[in-house]
């Protein structure tokens, strides 16, 4: 019984991880539908800030923190200004073929930089962090992961439903031409949603270097997860996102636990075909409401 | 510019794809606080005329090739919307365009774009006022209410900008008779209580002409008749097409002959 409320815990805070690095992605694909294939290597840059402000120049572990997240929001900005609005009006594949680009190119500059090792951040979170119930432990990072996820995940909810910032973007993303008429700014709403994207990767890179250490190739494979999380949830919901990212996190614990950790990368693809021949258009994907 | 003119298109000719040629040459003005209303036929191109006003050429590659268009001294032709609904102008497109997925309040709260981060309050009580109905609707997705309650939303998200020119492109489409007389009494209420100018678009000419002050009639990308709506009314060519009242009074053939006449002037 032990062993499975331990693997229970473990997949939970696997599946919060995935959740939050597919909210990302989400928030990207719902207002310019593009598939941003650099996902990976967003976090990777994220993990790899905190670690420089915080490893190398001994910031103070909240403010490296903040400032890798703020400096993450501002990186979303510069690519969507530089990289992808030139490409405004042009065929779809053509954006996602660049980001496709980015993502070898931010890749390179990472290696170059930091090189293929693995790196680790210094010793920060407090003992009393680790929860223990009986024989189940509850590793201090898991329970920062969810109290970090939890937070985040509040308040980008709150963002969305209740801002008018937040309204604005769901309007983008709902009938792009009538929220022009309207005089929303759509390439800046593009921005934001670049900016909140590359934010929430890096904070999920950061959580994944904190468990894993950090190395270019092991965060940005990572990344590619985020691929069967948002499929199964529906490419365009954040609430599939979130249920999406637990389902694959238990199903790669429980694989590993109880069947063989061989198997533990393979079940989750296995039940995502299962689930995508029922439901197509993923557990949460957009229906067309087809009144009107 | 006259001093009461809020808008004037001075000889516009516009183009989709570079190619297709769709205005050519046309000219009207808009006095403030006026209704003016647009009518003609399918594909006369009163949406295109609206669209240019408004800057949503652009998305569908059109452009003002030739011509201005004057707003309170702004040079608005070819202008992106972002900056012509920040100067007061805000469209209600065809075929009224929800945000399915938003709830009634929420469509609303889009409405504010132009202002964000100024009190919105009062305004979303002026648009329950005018729009009762919506009230009841208010935290229901948008995609699920009926025709007129879309019609009274789409409106009432573009009151929520506060315009100063206002363009309603077919606002009775597909509505129910009774609805219509509804949504038109709202219209010229706004007109009248906010002072809101309005530019409307109709293929309801009958009703369109009661509300408005002064009307253009518009065929194959032209203006081919103008006047105040009161004589627009009785002309008996409009009357003929639009308002589906044939000239009476006159020896048979002699009338084909001339509505013959006529419609070659206009086509
Ligand atoms: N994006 C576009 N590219 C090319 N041609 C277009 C485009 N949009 C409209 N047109 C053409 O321009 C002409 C005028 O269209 P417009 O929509 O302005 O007419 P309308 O008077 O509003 O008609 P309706 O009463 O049917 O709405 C039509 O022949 C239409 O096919
Ligand atoms: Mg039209």
């Amino acid at each position: 019984m032990e062993f499975f409320f331990q693997i229970l815990i473990n997949g939970l805070s696997l599946g919060f991880l995935y959740a939050l690095a597919a909210l990302g992605f989400v928030m990207i694909f719902k207002s310019s539908s593009v598939l941003n294939f650099a996902h990976g290597e967003l976090m990777a840059i994220g993990a790899f800030l905190f670690l420089v402000l915080s490893a190398w120049a001994k910031l103070p572990i909240w403010l490296a923190f903040f400032l890798a997240l703020a400096g993450s929001f501002s990186l979303g900005f510069i690519i969507e200004r530089f990289f992808l609005r030139p490409l405004i009006g042009e065929a779809l594949i053509e954006v996602i073929m660049l980001t496709v680009g980015l993502a070898i190119m931010f890749k390179g500059l990472m290696l170059f930089v930091f090189g293929g090792d693995i790196h680790s951040y210094p010793e920060f979170l407090p003992q009393a962090l680790t929860l223990h119930w009986g024989a189940v432990e509850v590793p201090g990072v898991n329970v920062a992961t969810f109290i970090v996820g939890l937070v985040f995940l509040g308040l980008f909810g709150f963002f969305f439903k209740y801002s008018s910032q937040g309204i604005y973007m769901r309007s983008v993303a709902d009938n792009q031409p009538a929220a022009m008429a309207l005089g929303v700014h759509v390439r800046r709403v593009f921005a934001m949603s670049w900016a909140i994207a590359a934010l929430v990767c890096a904070m999920s890179g950061i959580v994944i270097g904190i468990i894993n250490g950090i190395n270019v190739h092991e965060v940005s494979a990572i990344g590619l997860k985020v691929f069967p999380v948002v499929i199964l949830g529906g490419l365009d919901s954040i609430g599939g996102a979130i249920l999406g990212g637990l389902i694959i996190g238990l199903l790669e614990t429980f694989t590993g636990g109880y069947i063989s950790t061989g198997l533990r990368e393979v079940v989750p693809y296995i039940v995502l075909i299962i689930i995508l021949m029922i439901k197509p258009y993923g557990l949460f994907g957009l229906v067309e409401i087809e009144r009107v | 510019m006259e001093n009461n003119v809020l808008l004037q298109i001075n000889n516009i000719s516009v183009v989709y794809s570079d190619v297709i040629q769709i205005l050519k040459a046309v000219s009207l003005d808009v006095k403030k606080s006026q209704i003016v209303s647009l009518l003609g036929s399918n594909g006369a191109g009163k949406t295109t005329t609206l669209k240019s006003i408004s800057g949503l050429l652009k998305p569908e590659n059109g452009k003002v090739t030739e011509g201005t268009i004057d707003y309170e001294g702004h040079n608005i032709q070819n202008s992106a919307p972002e900056i012509v609904t920040r100067l007061g102008i805000i469209q209600v497109m065809e075929g009224r365009q929800p945000f399915k997925y938003l709830t009634v309040e929420e469509n609303l709260r889009v409405g504010t774009a132009t202002r964000w981060g100024k009190p919105y309050k009062k305004d979303l009580e002026l648009v329950y006022h005018y729009f009762a109905p919506l009230v009841a609707r208010k935290n229901s997705l948008a995609g699920y209410c009926s025709g007129g309650e879309l019609q009274m939303l789409v409106m009432g998200r573009a009151l929520m900008a506060q315009p100063r020119l206002l363009l309603l492109d077919e606002p009775s489409l597909g509505l129910a008779p009774l609805l219509v007389k509804e949504i038109f009494e709202i219209i010229k209420r706004v007109n009248q209580e906010q002072g809101t100018t309005l530019m409307l678009v109709e293929q309801n000419a009958n009703m369109a002409l009661q509300i408005a002050d002064f009307g253009y009639v518009m065929e194959n990308g032209k203006i081919v008749l103008e006047g105040d709506a009161k004589d627009l009314i009785e002309n008996p060519d409009v009357k003929e097409f639009y308002l589906g009242v044939a000239a009476t009074g006159t020896i048979k053939t002699y009338k084909d002959v001339k509505s013959y006449k006529r419609r070659k002037r206009w086509l």
